[in-house]
């Protein structure tokens, strides 16, 4: 049984539908990408996952219970966390309470949640900036603080949406080699929604490609850059000589 | 830390004298003090106490709240009454004002964040529902109604804890006390799992929730808690003053006084309500008794320093006067 089990999902905003029988599934301690033009519904499913959205039609399932409709911090219970396409810091909050917050889901005390809140911030490498207000923060390290305080809820399934929008092609290496880390340490599963193919390509066991809130494609990374479909709707031509490179 | 090195500024033991001094003061004033001055203070107290009730709600969750003068009000008009009815005591009716406005805070509560209000609208539903009881009460003839509700007043030479009359200073120490506690408990709460989680919604309610918080029930939990508070004010008020009006007690003017301590002092610190209060009045009431002195009455000069406090405050110290003072006084970010 897959982790995360996406079935005919729908969802429209007043007749505009942004996701359409979507169909896939996430295996256990694998990266997951899903890739698509602006518009695509990528977004969308994110939150109808997270519980943002309710879906109109389809199922959702992870670990085998339907979590389709559950209110955000139920899913989060269930043990799925994720981040912001617009990053969300607690602003006047230091990085380590950050941290903290997400770290309490799962600890009893708070004495217990500051130990797990540094150890997952000296892993994303944001040890050096704890005692830091989040709203001093860089873009780059804001994104790492989102993965941190997603990480500290101890989730099986980890939500990454558009990371990498903003960052500077190192900053882009550098959190990909952590979020490798991050997800072979914690045996973690993660499905993250991505513009910078540098980065899916690095990443991705599987991709997923939505375009029209259709599902027009998934499989493995080097089978979909040369899927036609694909190249046509999205990628276009120099993708293959952009991954190359 | 180098700034108070470099002007001398106290270090470890030097806060700590600094608040046992504060201390002894606070526990010696009605020794030392005027009448005037004792009154004065004990005026600050109120305002520090009900400051740092709405504060729970609006520094730490950040739950705008503009009408807490309905809770004062109920508070205050359920122990009056049930004194003045049944001769029940304050004892006893403290906890049916703290039933009655965690309830009532529990209902506006709950109509607001289950219809997702927030901001601005919730922050006119909280004026909504305190005019709404400023109407009703007067025509509430069995509560005195516009005319007023009158407690006996006190035999002032003697001290009757059980009936809570006495003299100034017993009031004085019951505010006093009142303060102490409120301190405490917020400063308890806001280490443990309630402060980082009301932190969270005052920052962001959508990345609180993905990170397992149930946003509605915290929300709950700080107007329950704000409210309850706030309604020991409204007994404090009720037995110290002796008289309630409705126009007085649940008008929008009171709802602000609230709301100006915790502003000038510091929103959602530990201890900008006492210093926010303690500033208004004493350069409210500091200026209106000099100007007496001098032999000029001035009507409204009271509010006009206000005005001026808060309108310096928000252009200077937009985060209010406590953090900077803790700043150059060296307490550490948690004592913020």
């Amino acid at each position: 049984m897959a982790l995360l089990e996406i079935e005919d999902v729908s969802k429209s905003f007043r007749g505009l539908r942004a996701v359409a029988r979507a169909t896939f599934a996430i295996e256990r301690h694998t990266i997951g990408a899903l890739i698509g033009p602006n518009g695509a519904g990528k977004t969308t499913l994110f939150n109808l996952i997270a519980g943002v959205y309710r879906p109109d039609h389809g199922e959702i399932r992870f670990r085998g219970h339907a979590i389709g409709g559950l209110p955000p911090h139920r899913v989060c219970a269930a043990g799925v966390a994720r981040t912001f396409q617009l990053v969300k810091p607690f602003a006047e909050l230091s990085v380590l309470d950050n941290a903290v917050v997400g770290a309490l889901h799962g600890e009893r005390t708070v004495a217990g949640a500051r130990v797990r809140a540094r150890a997952v911030l000296e892993r994303l490498g944001l040890g050096s900036k704890a005692s830091m207000i989040a709203a001093h923060l860089t873009l780059a390290e804001r994104r790492r603080l989102e993965v941190a305080r997603a990480v500290a809820t101890r989730p099986s399934l980890l939500l990454l949406d558009e990371m990498m929008a903003g960052l500077r092609p190192p900053e882009i290496d550098e959190l990909v080699s952590v979020l490798r880390g991050v997800q072979r340490d914690e045996g973690i599963t993660i499905l993250l929604t991505e513009h910078v193919m540098r980065a899916v390509m690095a990443l991705a066991d599987q991709i997923v490609v939505l375009h029209h809130g259709e599902v027009i494609a998934r499989g493995a990374p080097a089978a979909i850059v040369r899927d036609p479909a694909v190249l046509g709707s999205y990628l276009g031509e120099d993708a293959l000589e952009g991954t190359a490179s | 830390m180098m700034i108070g090195k470099l002007i001398g500024l106290p270090g470890r033991r030097g806060r700590r004298a600094l608040i046992a001094g504060a201390a002894v003061i606070a526990l010696t004033l009605p020794f030392i003090a005027s009448s005037y001055v004792l009154s004065v203070v004990t005026l600050a107290l109120y305002l520090a106490y009900v400051g740092q009730a709405w504060n729970v709600m609006m520094g730490f969750a950040g739950q705008l709240s503009l009408g807490h003068s309905l809770y004062v009000g109920l508070g205050a008009y359920a122990s009056a009454g049930l004194f003045f009815h049944t001769g029940i005591g304050p004892w006893a009716g403290v906890w049916l004002a703290i039933a009655i406005c965690a309830g009532v805070g529990a209902f506006i509560g709950f109509l607001a964040f289950r219809l997702r209000v927030s901001g601005v609208q919730l922050s006119l539903l909280t004026v909504a529902f305190a005019e709404l009881a400023r109407i009703g009460f007067d025509h509430l003839e069995w509560l005195g109604g516009p005319g007023g509700l009158f407690l006996r007043v006190a035999d002032r030479s003697r001290i009757d804890l059980l009936g809570f009359r006495g003299p100034p200073a017993m009031y004085y120490y019951a505010i006093l006390a009142l303060v102490g506690g409120a301190l405490g408990l917020c400063t308890v709460l806001l280490r443990r799992r309630a402060g980082y989680y009301w932190r969270a919604i005052r920052e962001d309610e959508v990345a609180a929730a993905s990170l397992g918080i149930d946003v509605f029930r915290w929300k709950m939990r700080a107007v329950i808690l704000s409210s309850a508070m706030t309604a020991i004010a409204g007994v404090f008020f009720a037995f110290y003053y002796n008289s309630l009006f409705p126009e007085q007690i649940f008008s929008f003017g009171r709802s602000i006084e609230i709301v100006l301590g915790p502003v000038v002092g510091g929103v959602g610190t530990l201890v900008g309500p006492i210093v926010g209060a303690g500033a208004l009045v004493l350069l409210g009431d500091g200026t209106t008794e000099v100007l007496n002195r001098l032999g000029f009455d001035v009507p409204g000069v009271k509010q006009v320093v206000h005005g001026l406090l808060l309108l310096l405050v928000t252009i200077y110290m937009p985060h209010g006067l406590w953090p900077p003072l803790a700043r150059a006084l060296g307490f550490g970010p948690r004592k913020i």
